[in-house]
Formats: structure tokens, C-alpha cells, sequence
């Protein structure tokens, strides 16, 4: 957006002139996403419902949302489930893998980057949807994957309700991993050659060149993509629901899991909009102490 | 480019911007405009629109196919009727139709409500009440209607909401051609609990490893299904109740409700139940009915009377000899205490919105579609049961298949408590369910139960036993 505004500053405009360029995306920012947060803010404040006496008699009640929040033993579990699914999939997973994927596929002939390249980039442009239904069906009962150990002779495991938690943290990385992969290509890229080939004269090894240059150099776009992927993972609903719905019991019910369920499941909207918030507030909490480790 | 073209220039640019941003919704005023034509007394064709839930069968589904049938053979030939299904899990339907009946863009003009949520949507608001209407009716006033079934459509402020179409009754079914060859009786009425987990242990025992001895839906994606067709059914085989009448309470600990409740946990622990991954997910029930219980991978399923709707010609899952190879049992009390057996009855309404734009030509469809011939069609189809008195004695509906069985089971019928909290229990009895099918203990689970509904009804409106 602010690209708008730079492209034509030859010559020195009024404050006016800027903000009168800025006002179609101030406008936008405003209507979408501003009002929406304000007018969350507003809604868990209230006992707005679905269904039921609630939703004609729109009711003030104070800080009963959160109270009842901070009591609800559900909070506290999936809370904890989306800190296992975050760590489990967006931290070690999908960081870590990517950056792997990235470093192996460096200084590799053409042809091999394109293949490997394609296919986990693959992952990622399938819809989330359809990803979760493609990993259901790897997990599921008669899946793909219990085909594969039952003919080495291996009992079959129900994979979705032995380690549910598993198979949706997999399935994120296989979704998501090409993001990073992308991201850390290009800064990878980015690392001057002569440093490493200094490196090399000097005697290091290859994983002192590993720990000691290269990812010191690229540190910020690690904080950077760590930001972005877990930003990303902390809003993660479909993938979940479409494979395990939050189950069995609340073992993956991670918390926008747990926030439709109040929202549509038990039609408490003003409670459901309350956790809402309580996401946006962790989201801002881990974007903030990224932010700041970046600057350290 | 001098200085002015491209003041010009950006402008015109910001001039588009805005109406991009207002587009939408200059549009859907258009769109509201053009359809309220028809209500100002021009020709134009009335289009009504109903809307129910589509379980996934689309075109062949029972209700879709009642409907066409039905508008095609509507007198009225100024009106369209247009059938606007919601394809949903059971659970996601009520959230759906609520956010539909909140708006007039949204709300369409007749909509099948489940009696359960009947009363929650009318206290919201949603629906219009039909009291003036009714009363006009002749079918309605001179017996045609089991006057019992009004109860269902009675809100808790003694207004109508609706007009009945169905009701059900719930038992046992069980596979005859499995009962045989592992010993049990071909004509089985179990006496009490332990009887019915007797006959599933040798089901277990002698019926071979791919056969699931008995099957109750147990999982919170089946919503409304697990609460009535396994929990109630069990609680109120107990003697215990939901909702306490006279005090007007919650009943939130009881022992009723660990027997219920330990019922589950033995039925899992013993590996009597289906696999958890095949019970605890959005089509549990459809893959029962549709897919165990015709295939003989199914001893005993506890379910409602409907299910029979699916075997018909034309059904999702037609299977012709279902009549011989499948029984219905009444469902014990867990004793075998007073009155013996126990069903729990509900069915599905026809409303109208008060966000409807055609409500009176809503109103007088609905009249010619649930006359005594449309109404015995969709029964039959659907395997429900009537609510109509002049139905209920038709050769065409009594001599089908388990139908006088079901209705006889109606005698000793318990109803969902019609209150307006009662959808939000439901599904906190549905989390319970769950949770003890998943491994936690009848009694915490049940300490769980009691927190959240007396977060749900309030400290003054709970009871414990």
C-alpha cells in the first residue's frame, strides 16, 4: 500500500495530497478490519446467542465472558493444544523442514530444484480442504497408510484416534512447508558465496559454516518467517476440523476449533467472539517477542 | 502528462475505488427490490422457497423428492416452489438455519424445524407464530391432528409455531439372521439393561470379528442423534429426567445419570460398541443404518423408528428384504422397573420465519402440503411416523412394515423438556457422551455436566440428586 504513495514523490507534496492517496486503502482498513475487531471487542462484552431468548435480547454482562473463560477447564486444554500443534507443526516442522529442504536443495543442478521444488510446492497450493481430505484418507481406518504397513505384515493403527494430534500437526507441515521452503531459498541465495568459500580456506567445516555463518546471516528472515508461519498456524480451522473435528474427546480441539464450537455448536456467540480475542491476544504476544528477539 | 491530467487521472482512480467498495451493497438492494415486484400485485410468478436438510443424498434425498412432487401438483400455478436445502451434519443445521432466520436477505419462506429447537428459535424470534392461521384451518381443529403432537409445536409461551409433520419413536433393531446363528431368540424383548448387554457379549463372542455387536451414537458430530437416541433414552429408562416439571429445575447430578452414563463406559469398555473412529464422526448414523445394519456387520442398533425410510425403493440404501431380517425391540428400563420400556419421541415441524417474505403464500402451501395425502406420502418415504389421526388409520400407511410396532411404542412416550435452554444442553450432553465413550469416568464426567449447564441455566435452576 505504501508503494502507492511513494511511486510519484518527485516533487514535495502537502499532507493533504498524501493522506487524499491513502484513503481508499485507510477506507478499506477501516470497514474490514478495523470495525470488525472493534465491534468483536463490543460482542464479548454481551450474551449474544443464536438461538433462544439471548439472541432478541441483546444483554450487557459485563466481564462474564472472560470470567467464565478463565473457569472453563476446556480453555485451558485448548490453549495448550494450540501451543502443541504451533510448536509441533509451525516452529519445528515447517521452520525447520523448510529450512532443510532449503539448504539441501542449494548449489543442486537445475533439474533436481525444479522436481523437488514442485512437488513440495504442491503441498501448498492445494486448498486446505482438500488437503485435509487427502490426509484423511491417508490416516483414516482403510487409509492409504494402513494399506502400505498392513501389507508388511503390521497391525493396523487408527491413526486418527490413537495420535490424532500427530496427524493433523503432519498434516500441517505437508500443507505449509513450502512456504518456508520458498522464504529461505531465497535468502539462502542471498548469502555471499565469497564468505563461505573464506570459511572454507580458513579450515571451518561444513557445519561450522552451517551455525556460524549461514544462518547467523539469514537470522532476521528466520524471525521474520517464524512470525509469519506461526501467525499463519494459530488461525488453522478447516484442516482440523475436516479431519479430526477437535476429536476424539478435545484432543485436538485447538482453539479456533474450540471457538466455533461455543460459536455454532453451543450458539454462544458473545462467548465464542470473547475466545476470539483471547487468539488475537496470543498472536500478538508471540508476533511481539519475535519482533523483539529480531532486534536483539 | 501534464500536472492536470493526472489530477485528473487520480480522481477517476479514486472515484472507482469508492464504488468498488459500495458495489456490493448497492447491489443486493437491487436484487431485494426486484423480488419484492412480485408483493406489490404485479402477474409476476411468486417464487416460495423451502429449506431443509440435505444429508448429502442431493436430488434422491426424500424430502427434496416430497417436495417437487408436491409443488407439481400445487393448484396454485402463481406460485413457484422452490426447494432451498442446507447440506449439513445434523449438528451444523440448526446453526446454519439460525444465522438464515436472522435476515430477511437469508430467511426463506417456509422452513422444517426440528421440535427440539423449536422453542429456542420461536423465544428468538425467528419464527412467526401461526395461532390466528391455524385456527381457520378445519384440518386442524376438527381431530385431524393427534392433539398430543401440538405439544411439540406448543412454544413455552403457549403459542404455535409450527405444523407437525412426523414424529418417531425410538428402540432396538437387531439383525434376526445374526441372533440366529449365534443362539439368541428370533423374537427378542429384552427385560432390562443387563439382557441387552447380554446378547451383545455373545453377538461379540460368536458372530465373528467384522460384526459390531450393538451401536449407539456416541459422538458430539452426531449432535442431537447421541443426546436423544442413546442418552435420553437411557436416562429416562433410569426413571430420571432431564428437567425436573414441578420445580422447574435442571437435574445435574442424579444416579440416573451415572447409570446411564456407566452404561457407555461398558459398552466401550468391553469393546461392545463400534470402533471409535466410526462412531464419533458426522456420519456415524448414516453409516449404521445405511451400511452395517443392511450388510449383517450390525447385531443391535439403538435408533429411531425412521430408519426403515432408508430401505424402501428409492431410499439411500434400498434393501428390500429389510422386513424379514430386521427386528424392533422396545427398549428395556435399565431394571426392567415400570413402565417396562421406554421411547423417546420428537419429529420435524413445518414453520414459517418471521423474516419470511411470503408469509401467507407460505401458509397456504403448507395447508395443501400437509393435507392427509401429502402428509401419508412423506411418512411412508421418510419411515416416520403420523401425526395425523386420519393417516395413522389408512391401509397405505398401517400396513406398512413396523409401523404399527413404532406407534404402539408411542404409548409410553417421553418428550424432550420444551424449554428454550434445552439445544444448549443438548449439546453439553453430547460432550458428556463423548468424553466417557473416549475413556473419562461416568463420574467426572457427569461433575463436568453439572459446571457447564449451571453456567448455561443458572445457579437457581439447577437440581442435584
Amino acid at each position: 500500500m505504501s508503494s502507492l504513495a511513494v511511486a510519484p514523490a518527485h516533487k514535495k507534496r502537502s499532507t493533504y495530497t498524501w493522506l487524499f492517496y491513502l484513503l481508499p486503502s485507510i477506507a478499506i482498513m477501516l470497514v474490514f478490519f478495523i470495525y470488525p475487531i472493534l465491534l468483536t471487542f463490543f460482542y464479548s462484552f454481551t450474551n449474544l446467542a443464536l438461538t433462544g431468548e439471548a439472541a432478541k435480547a441483546l444483554k450487557f454482562i459485563g466481564i462474564d465472558n472472560y470470567v467464565r473463560m478463565f473457569q472453563d477447564p476446556t480453555v485451558r486444554i485448548s490453549i495448550w493444544n494450540t501451543l502443541v500443534f504451533l510448536i509441533g507443526s509451525a516452529v519445528i516442522g515447517q521452520q525447520v523442514l523448510g529450512f532443510l529442504i532449503a539448504l539441501l536443495m542449494k548449489h543442486k543442478n537445475k533439474m533436481f530444484r525444479r522436481v523437488v521444488g514442485t512437488i513440495v510446492l504442491a503441498g501448498w497450493v492445494t486448498p486446505e480442504i482438500v488437503c485435509a481430505l487427502c490426509l484423511y484418507s491417508f490416516f483414516g481406518d482403510e487409509g492409504t497408510l494402513n494399506a502400505i504397513i498392513s501389507f508388511f505384515g503390521i497391525p493396523e493403527v487408527t491413526w486418527l484416534f490413537t495420535v490424532p494430534m500427530l496427524t493433523v500437526i503432519i498434516a500441517n507441515i505437508w500443507h505449509g512447508t513450502a512456504f518456508s521452503m520458498l522464504v529461505f531459498q531465497a535468502a539462502l541465495d542471498d548469502v555471499p558465496t565469497e564468505i563461505e568459500e573464506a570459511a572454507v580456506v580458513d579450515g571451518a567445516s561444513k557445519w561450522q559454516i552451517l551455525f556460524r555463518i549461514t544462518i547467523p546471516y539469514i537470522r532476521e528472515t528466520i524471525t521474520t518467517n517464524m512470525m509469519l508461519v506461526t501467525l499463519q498456524t494459530l488461525g488453522v480451522f478447516g484442516l482440523i476440523y475436516a479431519m479430526t473435528g477437535g476429536g476424539p474427546g478435545t484432543s485436538t480441539t485447538t482453539m479456533p476449533i474450540f471457538m466455533y464450537n461455543q460459536a455454532f455448536v453451543n450458539y454462544q456467540l458473545g462467548y465464542g467472539t470473547a475466545i476470539s480475542l483471547l487468539l488475537l491476544l496470543i498472536g500478538i504476544v508471540l508476533s511481539l517477542f519475535y519482533i523483539r528477539s529480531m532486534k536483539e | 502528462m501534464t500536472s492536470r491530467t493526472r489530477k485528473l487521472l487520480s480522481l477517476s482512480t479514486a472515484v472507482l475505488c469508492a464504488f468498488m467498495l459500495f458495489g456490493c451493497s448497492s447491489t443486493k438492494e437491487n436484487a431485494g427490490e426486484s423480488g419484492n415486484q412480485g408483493d406489490g400485485g404485479s402477474k409476476a410468478k411468486k417464487t416460495i422457497t423451502i429449506t431443509y436438510r440435505d444429508d448429502g443424498t442431493g436430488s434422491n434425498g426424500t424430502l427434496f423428492k416430497w417436495i417437487t412432487d408436491v409443488a407439481s401438483r400445487y393448484p396454485n400455478k402463481d406460485v413457484e416452489v422452490k426447494p432451498t436445502p442446507i447440506q449439513a451434519s445434523e449438528g451444523d443445521y440448526f446453526a446454519k438455519i439460525a444465522l438464515a432466520l436472522k435476515s430477511k436477505d437469508t430467511a426463506p419462506d417456509i422452513v422444517t424445524e426440528d421440535t427440539f429447537i423449536l422453542n429456542a428459535d420461536a423465544s428468538a424470534g425467528y419464527l412467526e407464530p401461526l395461532d390466528d392461521k391455524v385456527k381457520a384451518w378445519e384440518d386442524w381443529s376438527n381431530g385431524s391432528f393427534i392433539e398430543a403432537m401440538k405439544k411439540g409445536v406448543t412454544a413455552s409461551d403457549g403459542k404455535i409455531y409450527g405444523v407437525p409433520y412426523n414424529t418417531d419413536s425410538r428402540g432396538l433393531w437387531y439383525n434376526k439372521q445374526i441372533f440366529k446363528q449365534v443362539g439368541l431368540p428370533e423374537e427378542w424383548q429384552p427385560k432390562n439393561w443387563d439382557e441387552v448387554l447380554s446378547a451383545a457379549r455373545t453377538i461379540k463372542e460368536k458372530a465373528g470379528s467384522d460384526v459390531v455387536p450393538i451401536w449407539m451414537n456416541m459422538g458430539k458430530a452426531t449432535g442431537e442423534a447421541t443426546s436423544m437416541q442413546t442418552y435420553e433414552m437411557l436416562l429416562y429408562g433410569t426413571g430420571e429426567r432431564l428437567y425436573d416439571d414441578a420445580s422447574g429445575k435442571w437435574i445435574t447430578k442424579s444416579q440416573g445419570i451415572t447409570d446411564a452414563l456407566s452404561f457407555i463406559e461398558t459398552i466401550n469398555k468391553e469393546k461392545l460398541g463400534p470402533p471409535l473412529s466410526k462412531v464419533l464422526n458426522g456420519q456415524a448414523g448414516n453409516n449404521s443404518t445405511r451400511e452395517y445394519l443392511p450388510k449383517g456387520k450390525l447385531g443391535i442398533s439403538l435408533d429411531g423408528s425412521w430408519i426403515t425410510g432408508n430401505y424402501l425403493e428409492g431410499g439411500a440404501a434400498p434393501w428390500p428384504e429389510y422386513k424379514d431380517v430386521l427386528g424392533f425391540a422396545p427398549m428395556p428400563t435399565n431394571k426392567g422397573q415400570a413402565p417396562g420400556s421406554i421411547t423417546l419421541a420428537g419429529g420435524w415441524a413445518l414453520s414459517i420465519p418471521s423474516n419470511a417474505q411470503h408469509k401467507d403464500e407460505a401458509w397456504d402451501f403448507i395447508k395443501f402440503a400437509l393435507n392427509k395425502e401429502n402428509t401419508q406420502k412423506l411418512v411412508v418415504s421418510s419411515g416416520n411416523i403420523t401425526v395425523r389421526a386420519d393417516v395413522a388409520k389408512d391401509p397405505g400407511y398401517s400396513g406398512m412394515p413396523f409401523y404399527q410396532i413404532a406407534t404402539d411404542y408411542l404409548k409410553n412416550a417421553e418428550f424432550r423438556p420444551a424449554q428454550d435452554k434445552y439445544p444448549e444442553v443438548s449439546t453439553q450432553i453430547q460432550t458428556m457422551v463423548e468424553s466417557v465413550a473416549t475413556g473419562m469416568s461416568p463420574a467426572d464426567a457427569m461433575n463436568k455436566y453439572a459446571t457447564d449447564v449451571t453456567r448455561i441455566v443458572g445457579q437457581d435452576h439447577i437440581l442435584e440428586k
